[in-house]
């Protein structure tokens, strides 16, 4: 069970040594000649005018609280889209397990509809 | 196979099963990557023919050494790590980039039983790794300390995470179907059904069933990878180059890579949750990995396609059309599909 993934194990290994090795040869056989003016950071020939790490925007945030929101939910859906078929082949439970899970998303589209009217999902 | 391999197995003795798993992980990567650089080769050809050019055929026959051209210059260019920048973590942006999008392929199956990790959430474990390729871009930005990296990461944090949700709710489609998180199950599942028995088994594949969430799963994709016309995360016009502005040599070089490889990686997991993976389209023919590539290879050409006929999105229509389309079409095809399988109408019995 758990040694089918041993392979993901090694190959994540590898993966994090793909990004390692290229970087390290490309330091190795590439020139290295750094100057204080290639160096700076890219603001189409401008001095940087001020820190990079500025303000923004507060509905990037708002979107990243939507995305963990929908995003467990999907996570919840998971186990019942898995099983569903079983309970209905069994027959008798189907129409409950439909109903709890529309429940469930009764709860969320309410949320979603409240976020839609609030503008919350507008982008201006 | 497993009698020939035995004087070699009983040479390395107790490290053959980590041996062994390294050589099947090098015979996915190093395709992979042939596969890599030739698709950017193709995208440069097709668009080249598209817009009326004939693309790069300077270096070799037909243009054919190009990528190891453009490889081998990225090799003998300058890494450089900004002033500003946070170091370590303007080091470990690319990494996180490439890592994730090579994983993945861990669990795709590329014909009956030839998967390196047959595991049983398979599914669950692609949808974690994706999500983990956010985080390269959102490091990278945010490492190099300039203004044109961060705005870019910003966008793309915002637009990957949006398209990941109504990704999520058509695997959930899917999975009600196939009843198995399983790549191998899923493929399988599709192999039945009326149609398929009339030897027409192209229509008995997901497609048609949820042919909105197949619809919708591509277009996710090709959002998801940043690609065009979802590009505005390097929209040159706008923010340069995005998150990769600060950034030259090869570590340049692994979100290139990283980049092509998702692509790969998305239209061959279109491929295997809604076009049968390695199952032939009609009855006479038979199965094999050459169907699941030729499907690949027709889904590449459509980014390629979309690439070279679509202007670029603005922003706030790419997020409407990921939170006020998407998500509502989604939602409710998970509640049609499910009430058509209680129907006495459900072809999944």
């Amino acid at each position: 069970m758990l040694e089918s993934y041993f392979p993901v194990l090694v190959f994540i290994l590898v993966g994090l040594g793909f990004g390692i090795v290229p970087i390290l040869l490309g330091r190795l056989v590439a020139p290295w000649r750094p100057d204080s003016e290639k160096l700076s950071p890219y603001e189409c020939g401008f001095e940087a005018f001020e820190d990079a790490r500025m303000k923004f925007d507060v509905r990037y945030y708002l979107i990243a609280i939507l995305f963990i929101l929908f995003d467990l939910e999907i996570a919840f859906l998971f186990p019942w889209a898995t099983v569903f078929q079983d309970f209905i082949a069994a027959g008798e439970h189907a129409w409950f397990v439909f109903g709890a899970v529309m429940v469930f998303l009764a709860v969320l589209v309410i949320g979603y509809i409240v976020e839609w009217k609030n503008g919350a999902l507008d982008w201006e | 196979m497993e009698a020939m391999l035995e004087p070699v197995a009983q040479f390395f003795g107790p490290t053959w099963p980590l041996v062994w798993t390294l050589v099947k992980i090098v015979a996915i990567i190093a395709p992979l990557m042939i596969c890599v650089a030739y698709l950017t080769l193709a995208e440069r050809k097709v668009i080249g023919y598209m817009q009326v050019r004939i693309g790069p055929n300077r270096v070799g026959p037909l243009g054919l050494l190009q990528p190891i051209a453009d490889g081998m210059k990225l090799l003998f260019k300058e890494i450089i790590v900004p002033s500003g920048a946070s170091k370590g973590l303007f080091i470990l942006g690319p990494i996180l980039a490439i890592a994730p999008s090579l994983v993945a392929w861990a669990v795709v199956p590329f014909d009956e039983g030839l998967v390196l990790a047959n595991v049983n959430a398979g599914l669950l474990f692609l949808l974690a790794v994706t999500s983990m390729e956010v985080y390269g871009v959102i490091v990278a930005g945010w490492a190099s300390n300039s203004k044109y990296p961060f705005l870019g990461s910003m966008r793309a944090a915002a637009q990957m995470v949006s398209y990941e949700v109504s990704m999520g709710f058509a695997l959930i489609c899917v999975l009600l179907i196939s009843a198995s998180l399983n790549l191998t199950d899923i493929v399988l599942s599709q192999g039945s059904g009326r149609f398929h028995d009339m030897g027409l088994s192209f229509l008995s594949w997901n497609w048609l069933p949820l042919l909105p969430m197949f619809v919708v799963f591509v277009i996710s994709g090709i959002a998801e990878t940043n690609r065009a016309p979802f590009d505005v995360v390097e929209g040159e016009a706008e923010v340069v180059a995005g998150h990769m502005v600060e950034y030259s040599g090869m570590s340049f070089a692994l979100f290139f890579l990283a980049e092509y490889a998702n692509m790969i990686l998305v239209s061959i997991l279109t491929s295997v949750l809604f076009l049968g993976g390695w199952l032939s389209p009609v009855g006479f023919l038979p199965d094999g990995f050459h169907w699941l590539a030729l499907k690949t290879a027709a889904i590449l050409f459509i980014f390629l396609w979309a690439r070279a006929t679509f202007p670029r999105f603005r922003y706030d229509h790419i997020m409407r059309l990921g939170w006020k389309v998407f998500i509502p079409v989604t939602l409710v095809w998970v509640i049609v599909v499910a009430v058509w399988m209680m129907s006495p109408l459900s072809i999944w019995r």
